[in-house]
């Protein structure tokens, strides 16, 4: 048992709108500290800018809130430097995708060992309501006033195509699997990314409405775990199978369909095919959104290589200190 | 100068038949053997090697410059290379240049012109006579002065000496390929690889002029090849057949120099370039704090041997992140530093643009770090392989918002070892980034190190958070000399936030309170302010000067050698070079204010200039400004500083 509770990492009073994801995601973070039961002074967390990226300010560990789509590099630096801290990158999609975008997909194919956090209410908050990379194409806001006329970035996509290793999404307001998945994206060693989606209830109201509560989540969610079948619904009646080229929604039951034919989700499975396809259903294609841990892959971290490798070259070369480092030159002596 | 005539000694004689040729071939034929010979002994001579980017000019130059420097002759050195990798073989563009300058006293620059230009082809002739003496020595090899070669350099006639304006008496014209072929016919090697000795043929003849004692280019080679014997042995073989040539035949020199050490220090050296010797610099800061070095960066051209040198360095725990950007170079440097490393992160040119946002971050956090900027050639992607001054503004000032930051100029390639070592000092004890400028001529140039003891060094010593604080610690709260401590993460009893947004000086939460962020930006400024740097010193005629001289960092060599000839002149000359930008020594005004006339030299439009007279009331130097992408040279300096006397 932790020796901590969600009160250990918990500080200051937090200034979002009333209603506002992040709360919510707040809470779960502070509970799966203390269920994970690291020492708050071993942990960072680190944000960008952002309405979501005041985050840190709001925990009793140490942190930053550092400037516009940089977390993923600076807390790069910051885990390659201190490899025992348990680093927390934390963004919004603007911060993550937009801005930050090149540190987002470098971060995860170097693999190095953040937990990083990306909050996806699909707009531009602190800015007062500008569409995000992740809205949808036609999206009307007051940049874009008769609606985008580009087609937004899914984030599984992008962390799949920079070769992460795991990948998770959850409901801010779903509290049980918001914790799970962060559990779980601590113990993953290696760039976690974890897909928080949350509301606005501001500048883009409802966007995740139709698994943002319990009831929504039941029709239009798959909660997925490792070896378990692929099943839904309100009382598990349907499942995914793979058929052609891909992933079909059955009625177990139905049409000569029975659970044996239900697909069981592998989530450490190297080829990320399958695991893709969960990611990106229930973009109004009939499929429910995949909810849980979706790739868990391991795979050797870029911090631990890097001290492997510091280990392998000091028992290979006989210079440790500057004055040994000295004299692998060539050295002439001037005499008097 | 003493002239000293010597029998010729026989001994190396051995190989090297001239090849028969027609007076068509080679209407400048070697001069036929003499029994005796000059030796002539001079205060200092500068060689520049030139020849294709693939002749292997800078390796040649590097030898030279090392074999030199053993015994005892003060060196410094300069490599002149095109930006493109491999231009077309033969093409003007194409030609690389190693300028090595060396002394029987000290030499404080590469030198103006050369005394003995090596020109491997008819390009290199053509582009690098500008950078010779007029009566120089010219060291050609014929074999590339074809046809085509000489269509490739642009020659209208055959008789490409007499094009340039060169007196043939002045040219030693050998053809070398021919020569370094017949050397290693016996070595089985093809004739790519033979081709590739022909730099070590041009070394050889001019380690003969200055007799230079060649063991030491040989163990260089032996060791440079330690694992290709062969390769060693054919450029060892084909040096001695380059000395032995010039030796048989005398060429066409009219002497042999000797460069007989005056000012020796005795210790124990090693030639370093500027880049290394900053890279030694942290290397060096890291291990006396007691901590991990870091460096973030992205390859950009001056700065990257940096990297590839910390880079090398895993077995002193270097950690270094080629990172996915120049802003990320900075961002993780910047994580590194919140973490409790030395960080440190290098750049050039646009880099130190992209930079700027992070280095601001570091500035709120008030952590340390070491932004070191390479300087060359701009605006924009401008020259990458030249250098120049034109970064202090934007170093100073470039950001956003209130952001003092302290700014330092190293001086020399050895005096970027100190410089790393100090501004890595001063950002760990005082809690801020820290700005080291250096550029392309110091980073790539190099000078003869003495190798330094790190129990000489000063202490560094962060401003850890005590103890004691713990439970009423917040993160403003500052020392005596208004430095905010330093709790780095894994502590207990010291977590804490820090961020990008204006921060209250007694809580630490974000504050947007008018008078918290004016005392704020005022003890921020306060802090670098207060930071305390030596007085700047002046050099010459002190006292009596009717002209000082003023520069900052690597013109130091430049600026010292004109003052130098002027004094020699009977001028009354002193010279102030800053090192340190930000803070200004305290002595500055002083400084500037004593001598009637001041100029401002400097590789800008005249940055430092318009700096000191924003910071001294009054003060209204004349100014020499160059922007060429290559360094001053000194009779310039000494003509404009003749003029401004005159006025």
């Amino acid at each position: 048992m932790s020796s901590y509770t969600a009160q250990d990492y918990k500080k200051g009073q937090p200034r979002w709108c009333p209603g506002c994801g992040d709360h919510f995601f707040l809470a779960s973070l502070h509970k799966a500290l203390a269920e994970i039961g690291v020492a708050p002074h071993n942990v960072a967390v680190i944000s960008g800018i952002g309405c979501s990226s005041r985050l840190p300010h709001y925990m009793a560990t140490y942190g930053m809130n550092t400037i516009h789509g940089r977390a993923a590099a600076i807390a790069t630096g910051a885990k390659v430097t201190n490899p025992d801290l348990d680093v927390w990158q934390v963004s919004g999609d603007g911060d993550g995708l937009a801005i930050g975008g090149n540190h987002f997909i470098h971060a995860n194919r170097r693999n190095i060992d953040l937990n990083m956090i990306l909050l996806n209410n699909r707009i531009y908050g602190l800015t007062k309501g500008q569409y995000s990379p992740t809205s949808p194409r036609g999206f009307v806001s007051k940049s874009s006033p008769y609606g985008t006329v580009e087609d937004p970035f899914r984030p599984a996509e992008l962390c799949f195509g920079a070769r992460g290793h795991f990948f998770a999404r959850a409901v801010a307001t779903d509290a049980p699997g918001t914790i799970e998945v962060l559990k779980a994206a601590h113990d993953h060693k290696g760039a976690s990314v974890c897909e928080i989606l949350q509301n606005c209830v501001i500048f883009n109201n409802g966007t995740h409405d139709s698994v943002y509560d319990k009831e929504g989540r039941k029709k239009n969610a798959i909660y997925v775990r490792h070896g378990e079948k692929l099943v839904f619904g309100e009382n598990n009646e349907f499942g995914l199978v793979q058929e052609g080229f891909g992933l079909k929604v059955v009625e177990i039951g139905k049409d000569g369909y029975t659970i044996d034919d239900i697909l069981v989700h592998d989530a450490h499975s190297e080829d990320n095919t399958l695991q893709l396809k969960l990611a990106l259903m229930g973009d109004g294609d009939g499929f429910p959104i995949a909810l849980g841990v979706i790739r868990d892959v391991e795979a050797p971290t870029y911090n631990d290589a890097v001290a492997a490798q510091i280990d392998e070259v000091k028992a290979a070369k006989k210079y440790h200190n500057f004055a040994e480092l000295l004299e692998t030159n060539d050295i002439w002596e001037v005499k008097e | 100068m003493k002239l000293i005539t010597i029998s010729c000694p026989k001994k190396h004689i051995f190989y090297v038949p001239l090849r028969p040729q027609s007076k068509n071939d080679n209407p400048y034929k070697v001069k036929s053997m003499a029994d005796s010979l000059n030796i002539q002994e001079l205060e200092q001579v500068v060689v520049r090697f030139s020849g294709d980017s693939g002749d292997g000019m800078q390796l040649a130059g590097n030898i030279f410059s090392t074999v030199s420097a053993t015994v005892g002759n003060s060196i410094s050195t300069f490599p002149d290379y095109p930006a493109d990798i491999r231009a077309p073989q033969g093409s003007l563009t194409g030609v690389s240049g190693f300028q090595v300058h060396i002394g029987a006293g000290k030499v404080y620059t590469p030198g103006d012109q050369c005394d003995v230009l090596v020109a491997m082809n008819a390009a290199a002739f053509k582009t690098q006579l500008r950078y010779a003496k007029p009566n120089a020595t010219i060291i050609i090899d014929t074999d590339s002065f074809t046809q085509k070669d000489l269509e490739k350099a642009e020659f209208k006639t055959a008789d490409y000496i007499a094009e340039m304006g060169v007196d043939p008496d002045r040219v030693i014209a050998c053809p070398l390929t021919t020569m370094v072929k017949d050397a290693l016919a016996d070595s089985g090697m093809d004739v790519k690889s033979v081709l590739k000795c022909r730099n070590m043929f041009a070394l050889g003849l001019v380690c003969w002029l200055f007799s230079r004692d060649l063991d030491v280019a040989f163990n260089f080679l032996r060791e440079k090849f330690a694992k290709k014997p062969a390769i060693a042995e054919a450029n060892i073989k084909v040096i001695q057949a380059g000395y032995d040539y010039g030796h048989n035949t005398h060429s066409s020199a009219m002497n042999v120099y000797r460069i007989e050490s005056k000012t020796k220090v005795p210790g124990r050296y090693m030639d370093i370039t500027g880049n290394k010797a900053t890279a030694y610099g942290f290397i060096a800061a890291a291990e006396k704090a007691g901590l991990q070095l870091y460096l973030g960066s992205y390859p950009i051209t001056p700065a990257t041997d940096v990297l590839h040198e910390l880079s090398k360095h895993k077995s002193l725990g270097v950690k270094t992140v080629q990172c996915e950007d120049e802003i990320a170079g900075c961002s993780s440097a910047v994580g590194a530093s919140f973490a409790g490393a030395l960080a440190v992160t290098s750049t050039s040119g646009p880099g130190i643009c992209l930079k700027s946002e992070a280095m601001n971050l570091a500035v709120i956090m008030e952590l340390p770090l070491v932004v070191l900027d390479v300087q060359r050639g701009g605006p924009a992607t401008g020259l990458p392989t030249k250098s120049e001054q034109t970064d202090l503004l934007q170093v100073l000032f470039g950001r956003n918002g209130e952001s003092p930051m302290p700014v330092m100029a190293a001086l020399s390639p050895t005096d970027c070892f100190d410089a790393a070592y100090d501004a890595s000092k001063m950002a760990l004890e005082h809690m801020t980034p820290v700005v080291l400028l250096t550029d392309a001529f110091i980073a790539n140039g190099s000078g003869a190190f003495k190798l330094p003891k790190l129990e000489e060094y000063p202490a560094i010593n962060p401003p850890y958070v005590p103890e004691e604080l713990k439970g009423t610690w917040t993160p403003y709260m500052r020392a005596e000399n208004g430095t905010r401590y330093w709790a780095v993460p894994g502590r207990e009893g010291f977590t804490h936030i820090l961020g990008g947004l204006e921060k209250d000086n007694k809580t630490g939460a974000i504050s947007t309170n008018p008078e918290n962020h004016d005392l704020m930006t005022r003890l921020r400024a306060e802090k670098v302010a207060k930071i305390q740097v030596p007085d700047l010193e002046v050099e010459g005629d002190k006292d009596n000067a009717d002209l000082l001289i003023v520069g900052f960092g690597s013109t130091y060599g430049h600026l010292h050698a004109a003052m130098g000839e002027l004094r020699a002149a009977g001028q009354k000359v002193a010279l102030a070079q800053f090192r340190y930008l930000n803070p200004l020594p305290a002595n500055t005004a002083d400084v500037l204010k004593k001598y009637k006339k001041v100029v401002v030299a400097e590789q800008n439009m005249g940055q430092l200039a318009a700096y000191l007279r924003m910071k001294v009331d009054g003060f209204v130097p004349e100014q020499f400004n160059q922007v060429k992408g290559q360094p001053f040279v000194v009779e310039e300096l000494v003509n404009a500083f003749k003029e401004i006397l005159k006025k």
